[in-house]
């Protein structure tokens, strides 16, 4: 069919296709609409309903028939926004968003690099077998559990870290509820976590490249680490700055469940993101017109990262997502 | 894939691995070990503190095996009734989220993938949208409010139906599958339907492993949507019965049984910190379980998506 429409000797116009498409093809037209309905129901209805970041919404009035935001008695359609900018959450939750993506980013880039290239130059496919495995395993606990575990460890005295501490004669520390430490948690944990995960698009790369590079260079004496250098680092470059680009994406999306199973009010100085402040300030104190004030500028920041980095990305590297 | 070339090298004329080679093999080895006891330790320590006397545990007496080993904890986790139901509800959400996520991301993803579906441009444009923009936590609250289904199982199932991400993966992966046999079926008089189960679905069982697993693990791992959409009791699934235990530190029903019985507040402390250990152990052994038996197809997953981008 897809040949069929190709051959006709007279071109159709675009309702003459559409009337046809339409007869032959009805049957896929029905498979779309539940999947349709859904995109509308579930993520289109509610794009509708940021309305309510501009109104006093009040939930017994609806989403319509709330008022416009009014402050002091004239309409001001943006005073949720700008108590937002005002109050002391903007530039603690816009500081601690930033600094957890960029460390995340510096941290956990480089190291999958790293290790897929060293499991590599493992000699003993055995033994790398065993590496891979045990690597991607962490992957497949659940944020929770790691929260869980991380409780569980952290604890001041009676916690793993602190006992092993005490062996080397430390002072015990509460690591959880000192909002010093809560970045490094937060972005080590998730090393632990994925590191290994991250190896595999770096060894499947790896698999495909030519064995005859690496014979040549050891026939002209290469040393391996010479190997690594000149002829498995370039190979891997293009795919890790395609992943580079991707975590930039998605730069101001510090994910919900980590941070908020970790955080206490101890440390929300140190951890409170866009993401946990809207939680707050929605579900739990109900400033429905608020919280939706916020979180309508992080998915505006967010879209507006994406499609730069993507025009960059697309520009400089002919990588794109869309 | 280098041992292969040694092992070419190695039949005539063997080029012998210098010093700074085998320097620089065990320093390799002595690191990747060092990461296997970073990665496996932890979840060592979890087992064995499980099976072990928590006193012994908290005080650093348990370290690389377990002491005075009992299943007290494993006990009090199967008899608890909190437990035992979220561990039924994320059965049921994984179950039968992942099989409705399956059925409506193939039923998107197939017509997506012909060439002659007019409009299927359109259709991705709408559905690419929802990848960067969003209408965020609150008006998504007042709209499955509206829909009735906060506080339904429904909520659990529903909301991310279709991963654009998967769905895209899916389409792909058809698009690459060769279009003379779906030609072939239309010629001997297959209808659309006719095709996609009798043609597609059979040579689409390798992707739709993948979308089972990508799918299954995140219903199974989820507690976002029933933090915020669900109260009742009834309905909680594992994962948030395991923050309440693990994070928020709420005691279980079974330890205010025995409040009121005669063990001591200590006994009491104890077997809290045992279940913490055993309930991680319960939760996360499912997936466990799993794991060899998937890892090939999540790595294949990863893989599409690379294609893809």
């Amino acid at each position: 069919m897809q040949k069929a429409s190709k051959t006709p000797v007279k071109r159709y116009g675009f309702r003459h296709d559409l009337r046809r498409s339409l007869r032959r093809n009805w049957a896929l037209y029905l498979l779309v609409i539940p999947g349709l309905l859904y995109f509308i129901l579930f993520l289109y209805w509610p794009m509708y309903g940021v309305i309510i970041a501009f109104k006093d919404f009040s939930p017994n009035k609806g989403i319509l028939g709330s008022p416009w935001a009014t402050y002091r008695g004239t309409v001001d359609i943006f005073k949720h926004f700008k108590n937002f900018f005002t109050s002391i959450h903007f530039y603690r939750t816009l500081r601690n968003t930033v600094q957890i993506s960029l460390y995340t980013l510096a941290v956990g880039f480089p190291i999958p690099l790293i290790l897929a290239i060293l499991m590599n130059e493992l000699q003993n496919q055995r033994f790398k077998q065993i590496v891979q495995t045990v690597t991607y395993l962490p992957h497949f606990i659940s944020t929770i559990v790691l929260c869980g575990m991380l409780w569980i460890f952290m604890r001041s005295d009676t916690g793993l870290f602190n006992i092993l501490r005490g062996k080397l004669g430390l002072p015990s520390i509460s690591f959880l509820n000192d909002g010093r430490y809560f970045k490094s948690i937060y972005v080590w944990s998730g090393v632990w976590q994925n590191a290994g995960w991250g190896t595999i698009i770096y060894m499947a790369t790896l698999s495909s490249l030519d064995t005859q590079m690496y014979e040549a260079a050891m026939i002209d004496g290469a040393s391996r680490l010479q190997t690594v250098w000149y002829i498995t680092l370039p190979c891997l470059l293009p795919t890790a700055i395609m992943l580079l680009i991707l975590d930039c994406g998605s730069f101001m999306s510090v994910g919900f469940e980590k941070v908020f199973a970790l955080q206490t009010d101890l440390t929300l100085e140190a951890s409170d993101v866009i993401s946990t402040l809207v939680y707050r300030k929605g579900i739990l104190e109900t400033s429905y017109s608020f919280s939706s004030a916020v979180g309508l500028f992080n998915s505006l920041i967010n879209c507006f990262l994406l499609v730069t980095v993507n025009f960059i990305s697309r520009k400089a590297a002919n990588i794109s997502l869309f | 894939m280098q041992d292969v070339t040694r092992k070419a090298a190695g039949h005539s004329n063997r080029i012998r691995a210098t010093r700074s080679d085998r320097i620089f093999d065990t320093v390799n080895i002595l690191i990747m070990v060092a990461i296997l006891i970073i990665i496996i330790y932890p979840l060592w320590f979890v087992i064995i503190a499980s099976f072990s006397n928590s006193q012994l545990v908290t005080t650093g007496k348990v370290l690389i095996l377990p002491k005075e080993f009992h299943l007290q904890a494993y006990r009090k986790v199967f008899s608890d009734n909190r437990i035992m139901t979220g561990y039924r509800n994320t059965i049921f959400y994984t179950f039968a989220g992942t099989f409705l996520n399956v059925i409506f991301t193939l039923s998107l993803a197939y017509p997506l993938s012909r060439k002659d579906f007019m409009g299927r441009n359109l259709i991705m444009g709408i559905m690419s949208v929802t990848m960067f923009f969003g209408g965020g936590l609150i008006p998504t609250y007042l709209v499955y409010k509206q829909l009735g289904i906060v506080n339904t199982f429904w909520v659990m199932i529903l909301p991310g139906l279709i991963s654009v991400y998967n769905c895209i993966l899916m389409r792909t992966f058809i698009q690459g599958l060769p279009y003379d046999l779906q030609e072939a079926a239309m010629i001997d008089g297959c209808g659309n339907i006719g095709i996609l189960i009798k043609v597609v679905l059979p040579l689409c069982k390798p992707i739709i492993a993948v979308m089972v697993i990508y799918y299954g693990v995140a219903h199974w791992n989820s507690y976002f949507n029933a933090l915020v959409y669900l109260s009742k009791k009834e309905l909680k699934p594992l994962a948030l019965i395991l923050r309440e235990i693990l994070v928020t530190n709420t005691t279980t029903a079974s330890e205010m049984e025995s409040a009121g019985g005669a063990e001591s507040q200590m006994e009491m402390q104890r077997i809290a910190e045992s279940i913490k250990y055993s309930v991680i152990i319960v939760s996360t052994f499912p997936m466990l379980c799993l794991y060899p038996f998937v890892q090939k197809y999540f790595a294949k997953g990863v893989m599409l998506g690379a294609i893809k981008g």
